[in-house]
């Protein structure tokens, strides 16, 4: 046991290595575009230089003359084939079936070459004229739309709301009200998007990093009007992800129809410049938070408006207003989102999608009212902690927030905090402590998947779930391990190909419930199997007993008693060499035709507020901020996060996850944004020099503690999804933190130094 | 990218004879920079001129005190050579203060001097910038311009040279040794790099069919009292939005001599030799400081999202000038805070 693999707490799995460790650090895991075919041809995309506007013409005599071009797909080439479908798709753009551009680097054209430079050079000489018009990207643009999102987008269904807010808030002795923004961010992956694909006869092959096999499956066999059956998607593993690879992309079907042209497989990777404007991003909020409180901090009055970004053709939300309106028991409840639509591409998901802007605000403005009320900030939340949500009254499958702050708040030493703004000093280094909420809300999904065990105990385990680096492959191959009494290292895990059952999309933070309880499904039916055969021997050791009263260790099946029998002898009964079995978990109230749909590629996740009994996983975060006194760089030597997240699977993997978390949250606090030049709509930084994330030296200590939590209700198997979870509240902890050092409330993010020089 | 052909030369005539005669051509060092533009499509050359194998890789003394630097010598090189580390520890500072230790292990001290603005418009093929397109205009001026220059700059560009290795090299008045057709000339750093004015398509003096052959220090180091200042976004892997090179000599309680040189702020190295001379035979204090810092600032204009910059400028020379005196130069390995 080390830092890195924490001890595992009771309802906590061992710390096992990754699966994959060894072959992701000797470069042996091979990622979609690193699939080795030959007779490859290469395609690079040609984008727009304007962002609102018409392509008149567009002249190819050049690339065609460059020595090696094959083939160029553009306008007019894309006849029979659809366009794709916003939800499967992030955008309902086919930006190819006509000549407008409705955003910056709008894809205009592949050009396909017997290599990657010529491709390259050739793309660079397509010359385009346009009509242009003059674009609005921003929220204060003039020329933008305003729409309220319900009604008009999938979220929020209704507008969370509970009782009297206006009368609550007119009449409540606090009042506060602040307004809060957060910047568009990109996600980068280091692992770039590509695509890579070939037919064979009538069947289509594509290699492509995506969080959705059978989605992204589903949704090109949709737009080449193909049997999906005929259609085979692989991604081994993904370089990352944070939802940037869920939906599918417009992408996808230009490369296969160059790959059909040529009948020649081609692989398009799409370089860092370009996946700023061909790919989606997290859109830019604004927000207004109205609180109305008594003295002693009891929220009567809260309501949360939001105000989205989104394309002019698809109408996307994030609507986090359905998790922030019952994060506490507020007495009464107001809510609404509204889009504001642009001259941009569609924003898609990005790690916790809504929770990270809209909890931000609303962690910001507890911090507010606590200076306001003269409370300490930890216990203004323990005053309106709740054992119910305040929109329908339904309580929490579990619910551990106040332990999560008292754990966090004594490994932090939250107890040193003076809490008047700029009373800490350290030498040249004003210090700054703050806090936040963690939340997100616990999906689950439908998911299948095949175990196979061999009578000297091997085990295969199957899915087409998709290993981004979270590393379920360890987890799902753990609960097999333990049901089938067998040792770690003798599980392989399949996974990453639609030749395998399907398992959902890799977002939400739904996998590990939703893949370990299909593993975990399977594995019964094994045991089950063996169960019976060893109790319906003859004259065997466990001959007569009752199936309920076996399991299954270390290679055999034993009795409560002592009795045992090994798996080759009871194999030998079944006259069998491996059992082999297949699952289909339907999570609790999940659709009858829920798995058909998973076959499809269509999404039914469930979790959340829905149901019977509202489901969240909660974390409190602590943050140290240093910032200097003379030149004012800002500094983050700490961050602890306590987490209350089920059962643990893998404490290793669940440290990796929150700490990356954190890590990405103080980062979006300070560093990140993706700026657009008002006057054009086009994006400005385009790589990871302008687009800033932090290096390890940014980084100093982070902490994450992982409370023993057990809740049977949840799902069946027990856990709730951490993936997005570490990043929810650190930007607010941040902002908080700043506010502690230096007196400067910023609701603006990301905070940088020039906020603090004159 | 573009297609382009490739020689690689044996011999520092050889090198001037391919780039004067040659169609658009660049020669090629570590490639950070030249790599990075032509894949922007920024730079086009025709024909690339690998001067990796030339005999420029050596630091030696000079014989008046001070050493010569070949310009193929790495930054990691220079970086971690006893000598520099020891006679021009500023040197040193700003070289590790720079890019990422894997860059500086590519990057030559000839091509750091040549490395070209950060300027998103500049970078970006399908906007116009005077640099780039000489006479098309400068988006930078009304845009986003939070990295853009605040002294010096002209209505025709108002670019940053990017370098942290330059800032140092300006303060420590060492001299750029170049071979073209004509022969050898000495160039002070001072003049090598150029203000924008109406022509900021040129970035320095260097005649486009020369080539930088040395690095001259001369033998003054200011070993004793110096730190090189950089405030940026992140820890490394970041460009300075202002970093300050400062070197004092002192005599007793009292500066002797000073050298103070701004990085991120204008289109060259910023040393203002006026500012310097205020703190000659002055103690060490604040308000001496902070009188250079006005000076030095005097005309400083922001454009809007760089106008912090005036004031951080400000901050850092007063922070810098504090560290040398007090011989606590920064440090660019240790960025723990306690
Ligand atoms: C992500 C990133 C971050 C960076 N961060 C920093 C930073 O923080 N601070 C900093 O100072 N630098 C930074 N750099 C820049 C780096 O220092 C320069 O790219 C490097 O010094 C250039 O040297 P090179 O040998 O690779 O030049 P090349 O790319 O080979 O050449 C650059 C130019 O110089 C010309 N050239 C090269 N040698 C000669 C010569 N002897 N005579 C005449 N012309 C010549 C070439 O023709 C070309 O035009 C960064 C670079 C990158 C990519
Ligand atoms: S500042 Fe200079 S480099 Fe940047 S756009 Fe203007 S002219 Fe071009």
């Amino acid at each position: 046991m080390s830092t890195a693999a924490p001890q595992p707490k009771a309802n906590q799995g061992q710390p096992e290595p990754r699966i994959d460790a060894r072959l992701k650090v000797t470069g042996g895991a091979r990622y979609a575009a690193d699939i080795p075919l030959s007779n490859l041809a290469y395609g690079v995309l040609v984008t727009s230089d304007i962002a609102r506007g018409q392509v008149r013409s567009i002249d190819f005599e050049a690339a065609k003359a460059t020595p090696g071009v094959l083939d160029i797909v553009s306008y007019g080439d894309m006849t029979g084939i659809e366009k794709p479908q916003f939800g499967s798709a992030y955008t309902s753009l086919g930006p190819l079936h006509d000549r407008t551009i409705w955003h910056d680097g709008q894809i205009m054209a592949l050009v396909v070459a017997d290599t990657f430079e010529a491709a390259q050079d050739a793309a660079r000489k397509v010359k385009a004229e346009y009509e242009e018009q003059h674009p609005s990207g921003h929220f204060g643009s003039a020329g933008t739309e305003t729409i309220p999102a319900k009604g008009h987008a999938q979220r929020p269904k209704e507008n969370p709301s509970a009782g009297d807010f206006d009368g609550a808030f007119q009449s409540a002795p606090v009042k506060l009200e602040a307004e809060y923004r957060t910047p568009t961010q990109t996600h980068n992956p280091i692992e770039l998007f590509s695509t890579t694909a070939y037919w064979t006869g009538k069947q289509l092959t594509i290699c492509e990093p995506t969080q959705s096999l059978y989605g992204l499956r589903g949704e090109i066999a949709r737009q080449f009007r193909m049997d999906p059956a005929d259609v085979r998607v692989i991604a081994p593993y993904v370089g990352g992800g944070f939802g940037s690879k869920g939906p599918s992309t417009p992408r996808t079907a230009i490369v296969a129809l160059a790959a059909r042209r040529l009948n020649r497989p081609v692989r398009c990777v799409v370089s860092r410049e370009q996946a700023y404007t061909t790919m989606p991003y997290r859109a830019p909020t604004r927000q207004r938070i109205r609180i109305g409180a008594t003295p002693d901090g009891k929220i009567t009055a809260f309501s949360h408006e939001g105000w989205e970004l989104t394309s002019r053709i698809d109408n996307y939300a994030v609507a986090g207003t359905e998790t922030t309106t019952r994060l506490y028991g507020y007495g009464s409840v107001a809510s609404d989102v509204q889009l504001v639509k642009a001259d941009r591409q569609t924003p898609a998901y990005m790690r916790s999608p809504p929770e990270v802007p809209y909890v931000f605000a609303v962690e910001s403005a507890l911090d507010e009212l606590a200076y306001k009320l003269g409370m300490d900030p930890v216990e203004l939340r323990r005053v309106n902690d709740t054992d119910r949500e305040p929109i329908h009254g339904k309580p929490f499958t579990s619910r551990h927030l106040m332990a999560c702050y008292d754990q966090a708040a004594q490994a932090f030493n939250w107890s040193a905090r003076n809490p008047k703004p700029g009373s800490m000093r350290h030498g040249d280094w004003l210090i700054g402590m703050g806090c936040a909420t963690a939340v997100y809300p616990t999906h689950i999904a439908p998911a299948t998947a095949r175990v196979r065990l061999r009578a000297d105990g091997d085990v295969l385990v199957q899915s087409a779930s998709q290993e981004l680096g979270t590393g379920i492959r360890t987890v799902a191959g753990q609960m097999a391990a333990e049901q089938l009494g067998v040792s770690f290292d003798k599980v392989k895990v399949e996974m990453g190909d639609t030749e395998l059952p399907p398992a959902p999309v890799s977002g939400g933070s739904n996998s590990t419930a939703s893949v370990c309880s299909a593993v975990l499904k399977a594995c019964q039916q094994i045991q089950e199997r063996l169960f019976r055969a060893a109790v319906a021997s003859n004259n065997g050791p466990l001959a007569g007993r009752n199936p309920a009263d076996l399991a299954i260790r270390n290679g055999a099946l034993v009795a409560k008693d002592g009795a045992a029998q090994k798996l080759p002898d009871v194999f030998a009964l079944l006259g069998a060499g491996a059992v082999e079995e297949y699952a289909e978990f339907i999570p609790d109230g999940g659709p009858h035709d829920a798995v058909q749909k998973l076959y499809q590629g269509k999404l039914t996740m469930t979790g959340g507020p829905e149901g019977k009994k509202a489901k969240y996983a909660y974390g409190a975060e602590f943050v140290e901020v240093r910032i200097n006194s003379r030149t004012r760089e800002i500094r983050i030597p700490r961050l602890v996060g306590a987490f209350a997240a089920g059962r643990i699977m893998n404490t290793r993997t669940a440290r990796s996850q929150l700490m990356g978390g954190l890590i990405w949250g103080m980062s979006a606090a300070l560093f990140e944004a993706t700026e657009i030049d008002e006057r054009t709509a086009r994006t400005i930084n385009r790589d990871l020099q302008d687009y800033f994330v932090p290096v390890n030296a940014d980084v100093q200590q982070v902490e994450v503690i992982l409370l023993t939590e057990v809740d049977h209700e949840v799902n069946p198997a027990g856990v709730k999804g951490i993936g997005e979870l570490g990043n929810v509240g650190t930007n607010a902890a941040v902002a908080n933190a700043v506010f502690h050092a230096t007196g400067k409330r910023l609701r603006q993010l990301p905070i940088r130094l020039e906020h603090f020089v004159a | 990218m573009n297609r382009f052909s490739y020689v690689r030369v044996a011999s520092v005539a050889e090198a001037v004879r391919e780039i004067a005669s040659a169609p658009p051509a660049r020669f090629i060092a570590g490639g950070t920079n030249l790599v990075d533009l032509m894949k922007y499509n920024v730079e086009r050359p025709e024909r690339v001129i690998d001067i990796t194998r030339l005999p420029l890789t050596a630091i030696e003394e000079t014989g008046e005190g001070g050493l010569r630097i070949g310009a193929l010598v790495t930054n990691t090189e220079a970086a971690y050579d006893p000598r520099i580390e020891s006679r021009y520890p500023l040197l040193s500072s700003a070289i590790l203060a720079g890019a990422s230790p894997q860059l500086r292990n590519a990057a030559s001290v000839g091509g750091n001097l040549l490395q070209r603005t950060r300027c998103y418009y500049f970078y970006d093929v399908a906007t116009l910038c005077n640099k780039r397109e000489p006479g098309s205009g400068c988006p930078a001026i009304d845009g986003i311009n939070r990295i853009h220059a605040i002294l010096g700059a002209s209505p025709h560009c108002i670019a940053t040279h990017p370098s942290d290795m330059c800032v140092a090299l300006a303060a420590l008045e060492a001299v750029v040794r170049v071979t073209g057709p004509q022969g050898e000339r000495n160039i002070p750093f001072q003049d090598f790099h150029r203000l924008p004015g109406g022509m900021p398509e040129i970035d320095t003096n260097l005649a486009r069919d020369e080539i930088i052959t040395y690095i001259d220090l001369p033998s003054k180091g200011f070993a004793q009292n110096y730190t090189y200042l950089k405030l940026r976004d992140r820890l490394s892997y970041a460009f300075a939005l202002v970093s300050v090179a400062a070197a004092l000599e002192m005599d007793g309680e009292q500066i002797k001599e000073a050298r103070l040189a701004l990085g991120g702020v204008a289109h060259k190295p910023w040393r203002d030799i006026a500012a310097e001379a205020l703190l000659r035979g002055r103690e060490p204090s604040a308000k001496n400081f902070a009188a250079v810092a006005s000076k030095v600032l005097a005309d400083a204009k922001g454009y809007g999202s760089n106008d912090f910059k005036i004031d951080l400028a400000r901050r850092a020379i007063v922070r810098a000038l504090s560290q040398a005196a007090a011989r606590t130069p920064q440090s660019q390995t240790d960025k723990r805070i306690t």
